[in-house]
């Protein structure tokens, strides 16, 4: 074990994976010379040389389309978008090609590349440096989609992705990268695709949510329970697509009373499909209407101090829903 | 070279170093393609399939670069009417069929895509779809990777004048403009994207032009002429393989049948014109060059049209009497099983 950031572990997986596979390669803007505009590649290009730590022109939908080329010639690509936010223009690369080659060839050609797309505000980004888009590709057949919480989550799942046979986007939260420290196993650790992880077992009420917000619910939890013996279970997705249904109707069949938590926004965000999941097997076992603690429906985040931290949510804000549904 | 125009028949195939066997062949895969093509239309218009999409007056240009390519080693990322590119680099008139009538056995998507989306591994036709040019990044990617790999091949790749207002397009030249990647662009300029014109869709004399922004050369030629094609799209390759980086050529054609099948194409130009073109048909031309040069006369031309018809309507039996795909095999191939 050694202890660092989750966004040292991100570094630590990538840098691991281009080690053991000359086929593993990472392009994207200011990747390269500068080591990421986060520092996420911090390195490779002197240890790995500028085509295995690629700077790209300024153009996402090339970025992504030329992973897929080189991915369906048997590379394993990680294609960094800087900002999740500026992935929009890739949006057909990734949801018309990517997600679709195995299925349009009947199994002929395949697409192993990994999309890596930093979201998420508290970071004063303002509407284009905030922005949490899993919903836009969320319910893309073909894709497998990821959102780890914590170093260790993110160094297993993204090794995990760079070794899977089909594209996955990798969604790495801006706020975890320095604030969130932790214990991450040395050397191959890998973390499957697809599995939920219960972060804190309990009895009284259940709490599903990934990335940042897991961390509110945590500290959430742990204050509850000292202050007022509300026993919760936290459930992190930590894979988004697809989406672990047994270990979400066993989280929320054990307490019978469910919080969905995500800072994306409410309306069609992930937290909608979990909800509705439970209600299709679950409705009688539940002691509470299911509820959701989301991002609000607004376009985006803005920058103002004031503005943002009334968008985003904090421990507090999961604390008061937990303890309202607690009481229910 | 940007702009500069070969014009045809300047130059005879042997001058090439093609031989009078291949110069022949040349001209059986665009027969095979338009016949192929033709009963195609003909299928939809009976009923028999629901849709087909035309390459009629893209032959030439199509047949001139797969010769000028190599099969089992390049990489190859057709658009929606390579019917006689994709024939000529080992595709069967079978295989075609299979995939107009959308049946299990059709390689390039089991009976999934609509016709004229190519793929095939086994060939190196890479696997494409419907919106348009999303292929050129993806030929840009198999170039970096043989540039990375340090392996001798190269990748080409074609669309329609239309396209070359794609982001994709501009993104991928400029991608392997910077990088040298060995990528052959071939625009089939058939003078319409379905009822736009030439000169509503770019301002510029030739798409060729476009190639001087992104730091590499852009030829214009004369798609109706498969040697003065297979001429530059030679070049390209041998450039390519030197490591200079890609090359953008614009054949220019025209598209002598409607957009598809869902298509009055008279709604939009004139019989006259279309007549015009029909003259320059690069299918005509090449069966005169071939009988100027002594290599095909009536007889045998009539030959290899009869044996090419009766490989049609085999393969037009052949698939319409093969399975389709079970129903339930709409579920499988999301993910890797």
């Amino acid at each position: 074990m050694a202890r660092m950031t989750y966004l040292e572990a991100i570094r630590t997986a990538m840098l691991e994976e281009m080690e053991r596979d000359e086929d593993v390669f990472v392009l994207g803007e200011d990747v390269g010379v500068k080591g990421g505009v986060f520092g996420a590649t911090r390195g490779f290009y002197e240890r790995f040389g500028e085509w295995r730590s690629l700077d790209t022109p300024l153009a996402e939908s090339a970025i992504a389309g030329v992973a897929i080329g080189a991915a369906m010639y048997g590379m394993r690509p990680i294609a960094e978008m800087q900002y999740a936010d500026f992935m929009l223009p890739a949006t057909n690369q990734i949801i018309n090609e990517a997600a679709k080659i195995r299925y349009r060839s009947n199994n002929d050609w395949s697409c192993p590349v990994v999309i890596r797309a930093p979201y998420g505000g508290g970071v004063f980004g303002g509407l284009y440096h905030s922005q949490c888009p899993e919903s836009v590709f969320f319910g893309t057949p073909g894709l497998k989609i990821v959102a780890p919480s914590t170093p260790a989550d993110a160094k297993g799942l993204l090794i995990s992705a760079i070794r899977d046979p089909d594209p996955v986007i990798y969604f790495e939260h801006k706020k975890c990268y320095k604030l969130i420290e932790g214990e991450v196993p040395e050397g191959e650790y890998t973390v499957p695709i697809g599995k939920a992880d219960v972060k804190r077992d309990g009895v009284d009420i259940t709490v599903i949510t990934y990335g940042l917000p897991v961390h509110f619910a945590l500290q959430a939890a742990e204050q509850l329970y000292e202050e007022e013996q509300i026993d919760a279970l936290v459930l992190d997705l930590r894979t988004l697509q697809p989406l672990d249904t047994e270990a979400v109707l066993e989280a929320a069949a054990k307490t019978g009373k469910v919080l969905i938590v995500h800072e994306d926004n409410k309306t069609g965000g992930v937290g909608a499909e979990v909800a509705a999941l439970i209600a299709e097997h679950l409705l009688y076992d539940l002691d509470a209407p299911i509820r959701r603690l989301c991002g609000y429906d607004v376009p985006a985040i803005p920058i103002s101090p004031p503005l943002e931290r009334f968008y985003m949510l904090n421990t507090d804000k999961v604390k008061q829903a937990m303890r309202e549904l607690a009481l229910y | 070279m940007t702009g500069k125009t070969i014009t045809e028949y300047e130059i005879t195939h042997r001058e090439l170093g093609l031989s009078d066997e291949q110069a022949v062949d040349m001209y059986r895969y665009m027969l095979m393609a338009r016949k192929y093509d033709e009963r195609g239309l003909l299928l939809q218009r009976a009923g028999k399939v629901n849709f087909h999409i035309s390459g009629i007056g893209q032959e030439a240009a199509q047949v001139g670069a797969a010769f000028a390519l190599e099969k089992g080693k390049d990489y190859f990322l057709p658009y929606y009417r390579d019917y006689a590119f994709v024939l000529a680099v080992g595709m069967t008139l079978k295989e075609l069929m299979l995939s107009l009538f959308a049946k299990a056995d059709d390689p390039a998507s089991g009976g999934r895509q609509m016709p004229g989306h190519f793929g095939y591994k086994k060939l190196n036709i890479v696997t494409g779809s419907s919106p348009v040019t999303t292929q050129v990044p993806h030929a840009v990617g198999i170039a970096l990777a043989a540039k990375m790999k340090k392996k001798d091949f190269v990748t080409f790749v074609t669309f329609g004048e239309g396209s070359s207002n794609q982001g994709d397009f501009h993104e991928g030249l400029n991608f392997a403009g910077v990088h040298k990647l060995p990528v052959i662009f071939m625009c089939e300029n058939n003078q319409y994207a379905i009822s736009v014109p030439y000169h509503k869709q770019v301002a510029c004399e030739s798409i060729a032009d476009r190639a001087q922004g992104y730091g590499f050369p852009g030829v214009r030629v004369d798609g109706n002429n498969p040697l003065a094609v297979y001429k530059v799209v030679k070049e390209a390759r041998e450039r390519a393989l030197r490591g200079e980086g890609p090359t953008l050529i614009d054949a220019v054609m025209y598209r002598l049948s409607p957009h598809s099948t869902s298509d009055d194409d008279l709604a939009y130009r004139t019989k006259e014109e279309v007549e015009e073109h029909r003259k320059r048909d690069g299918l005509i031309q090449y069966r005169q060059y071939l009988f100027d040069c002594g290599l095909l006369d009536e007889e045998k031309d009539r030959e290899m049209t009869e044996q090419i018809m009766e490989q049609v309507k085999d393969a037009t039996r052949f698939a319409e009497q093969a399975p389709y795909p079970e129903p339930e095999d709409a579920l499988r191939h999301v993910y890797a099983e």
